[in-house]
């Protein structure tokens, strides 16, 4: 029998019931949707979060205290204080003329605090101390007022710089320049207001209040130390010197004498965007990867209609046996029938994920993220491959049982 | 006597149920030749049914011989039987067995999906066993916009279309009424006159008399091998087909 023959008559079998042909294919269709959506949505918000990294600038070098192996985080990452990073290092790249590409360097120093502004309080929230050179930094700009100068920065003076998040919670949306809050009972002054950068990578900067960093330290968090040094590198083809010099420079400070003893790790954008992408990756696959158990109970739930499909065809499969049809005969056409199904219900299930992924992107689009929707070949590829991997791993079983069945028994049963 | 089509020796069957052996048929020889019109007759549980399904390849048999066209076909597996059955033999039912809700046609093509052979020979082949039982004007008819007459028709074309030496017939008037019955019964008559062996497994005496030849089994054991008086015969069939 040709697989011409078959697939007629799978594909007619399948249209006498098509309330059950659409059931049976139903958990799978779900099973391949929700993979292709998660890897999809996870490629889409991957996409995203990259590029605002990269919008930042990809000349950027960071330094993180506390060793790290070439592509794991350091420990800082994960909130341990590593206390080895201080103001005078920053002060000494932008001195030293083996980092005489860094045009701009900044420490930063984070923490959060209960921010009170009149009856509004912000339980929480997240304060970051930098230096006046952070807007040349980090390519800023102000919507409002000014960023505070290196003079106040070191005469500890209580002013701050917000974002617009936090000017949406404090101010209800208003201008908050020249107006005071507290954190920490200190009374603090805002002088300017960060245009809305949105999220960058899992925080959003809007959410920030930006507080001189000396003043930061003594007054808010009480150490000595920093959190995380960045600096701007002039041009790209400099970066990799610049990592050395300031790898050299710090070497120096802190009387390392070999690579392994290093507390420091320094990175550029181009690595912590790496970095980025290898987390987000596991967690796609992780996510993909539960999803795929629904698969396994669509397949189940495939292999059950066929055995009663078999029970059901008795009499043709004993009728086919009589006029001459082998096992393997039998055999193909249920397993060909069970591949007609699962392929059937992965492409349905492709184009659900996909247009559910399409819709999510619009909605993103319309909200103002710059959302891509991205539907890979390959992750098509892999749903229909899956999808029939299970339809010949569950097909299998039925089919073997029909091929099996004795031909008078089947033509007996009513 | 024409050539030996079956020959089986000392043949017996028996079915094993959890251990439970039930013996159906004891051993009993005969044969049968090219171009016979048989009629193997028995009361209910005499074993006819299990005998028909030996000698058409549906099942093994448990001990003995049997030789089909001279070749030893005893100890064939499950698949040799299928090619015995697809090439040599063809099936007529009291349930006509029909693929429910496909046409004529389609029904008629079902033995030749098993064989090499191209899709307009099948449809060729199948036109013309249909053409054979009078239904080319059925073609595109569905199983059940068929009468049963008709139903039985077309499983007597699909019997036929592989071309076999042998058709076997389990009862296919038990279903109809007796003028369908007669018709189907003139069928098989015309088609042994054109030189098929015909074995026929029956109960209904009236449906008997169009054999040349009686085997009679009571209780799994071959009582009796009558062969009938062709002038009888003629005489029968035509107070039948009347």
């Amino acid at each position: 029998m040709e697989v011409r023959n078959i697939l007629k008559l799978s594909v007619r079998n399948l249209r006498s019931n098509p309330l059950r042909s659409f059931l049976t294919m139903l958990g799978l269709i779900i099973g391949i949707g929700s993979v292709v959506l998660i890897v999809s949505l996870g490629a889409g918000a991957q996409a995203l979060i990259i590029s605002q990294i990269n919008s930042i600038g990809s000349n950027l070098v960071g330094v993180l205290p506390g060793a790290s192996d070439e592509n794991g985080p350091p420990a800082s990452v994960f909130g341990i204080q590593v206390k080895t990073l201080v103001n005078d290092d920053v002060k000494a790249f932008l001195s030293d003329s083996r980092t005489i590409h860094l045009v701009a360097a900044s420490g930063y120093a984070q923490g959060r605090v209960k921010m009170v502004y009149e009856n509004q309080e912000l339980e929480g929230g997240s304060f970051m101390g930098v230096e006046a050179s952070y807007p040349e930094v980090e390519n800023i700009t102000l919507s409002a007022g000014r960023f505070f100068t290196a003079e106040e920065d070191s005469g500890l003076a209580r002013v701050v710089v917000v974002g617009s998040g936090v000017v949406d919670e404090l101010w209800g949306g208003d201008n908050p320049v020249g107006k005071t809050f507290k954190m920490k009972r200190e009374s603090f002054r805002v002088i300017g207001v960060v245009e809305s950068r949105g999220s960058v990578g899992f925080s959003n900067l809007d959410k920030f209040v930006f507080v001189p960093l000396n003043t930061a330290q003594k007054i808010l968090l009480g150490w000595r130390h920093l959190s995380l040094v960045r600096g701007r590198v002039d041009e790209a083809q400099n970066i990799e010197e610049t990592i050395l010099g300031m790898k050299d420079v710090l070497r120096e400070r802190h009387n390392i004498d070999s690579e392994e003893e290093d507390d420091f790790s320094v990175r550029n954008a181009a690595d912590a965007v790496e970095l980025l992408k290898t987390i987000t990756d596991a967690f796609r696959y992780f996510l993909a990867a539960i999803a795929a158990i629904s698969l396994l109970v669509g397949g189940i739930g495939i292999m059950n209609i066929m055995l009663v499909a078999v029970t059901e065809r008795y009499r043709e499969i004993g009728l086919r046996k009589a006029v001459g049809a082998r096992q393997a005969h039998i055999q193909n056409q249920f397993l060909l029938e069970t591949l007609v199904i699962t392929g059937v219900g992965s492409v349905v299930g492709i184009a659900g994920g996909a247009a559910v992924s399409g819709l999510i992107a619009l909605v993103a689009r319309a909200l103002g993220y710059e959302w891509a929707f991205i539907v890979s070949l390959p992750s098509i590829f892999l749903a229909v491959g899956v999808g029939l991997a299970i339809g010949l791993a569950f097909g299998f079983y039925p089919a073997r049982r029909a091929a099996k069945l004795d031909p008078i028994v089947a033509l007996r049963y009513e | 006597m024409a050539a030996e089509l079956f020959k089986v020796e000392n043949l017996t069957k028996q079915y094993e149920n959890d251990g439970v052996v039930t013996p159906v048929l004891h051993g009993f020889s005969f044969s049968i030749g090219a171009g016979e019109f048989l009629s193997i007759m028995g009361p209910s549980g005499s074993g006819k049914s299990t005998l028909m399904h030996i000698l058409g390849f549906l099942d093994h048999l448990s001990g003995g011989t049997y030789h089909f066209e001279g070749r030893d076909v005893s100890r064939l597996s499950d698949d040799e039987l299928a090619t015995m059955r697809s090439e040599k033999v063809g099936f007529v039912f009291q349930q006509f067995n029909l693929l429910p809700k496909t046409s004529v046609l389609e029904n008629v093509k079902l033995p030749l999906l098993y064989v090499d052979v191209s899709e307009a020979v099948r449809t060729s082949r199948a036109q013309a066993a249909i053409e054979a039982v009078g239904l080319a004007h059925r073609l595109d008819y569905l199983s059940n916009q068929l009468s049963g007459g008709e139903k039985q028709r077309v499983a007597i074309a699909r019997a036929l279309v592989n071309n076999p030496s042998v058709i076997f017939a389990d009862e296919p008037t038990g279903n109809l009424d007796s003028k369908s019955g007669a018709q189907i019964m003139k069928i098989l008559n015309e088609l042994n006159g054109e030189g098929k062996t015909v074995v026929l497994v029956t109960h209904e005496t009236t449906t008997a008399a169009y054999a040349k030849r009686i085997l009679r089994l009571k209780d799994g054991l071959l009582v009796a091998d009558e062969r009938v008086d062709e002038a009888k015969r003629q005489q029968a069939l035509a107070a039948e087909l009347k």
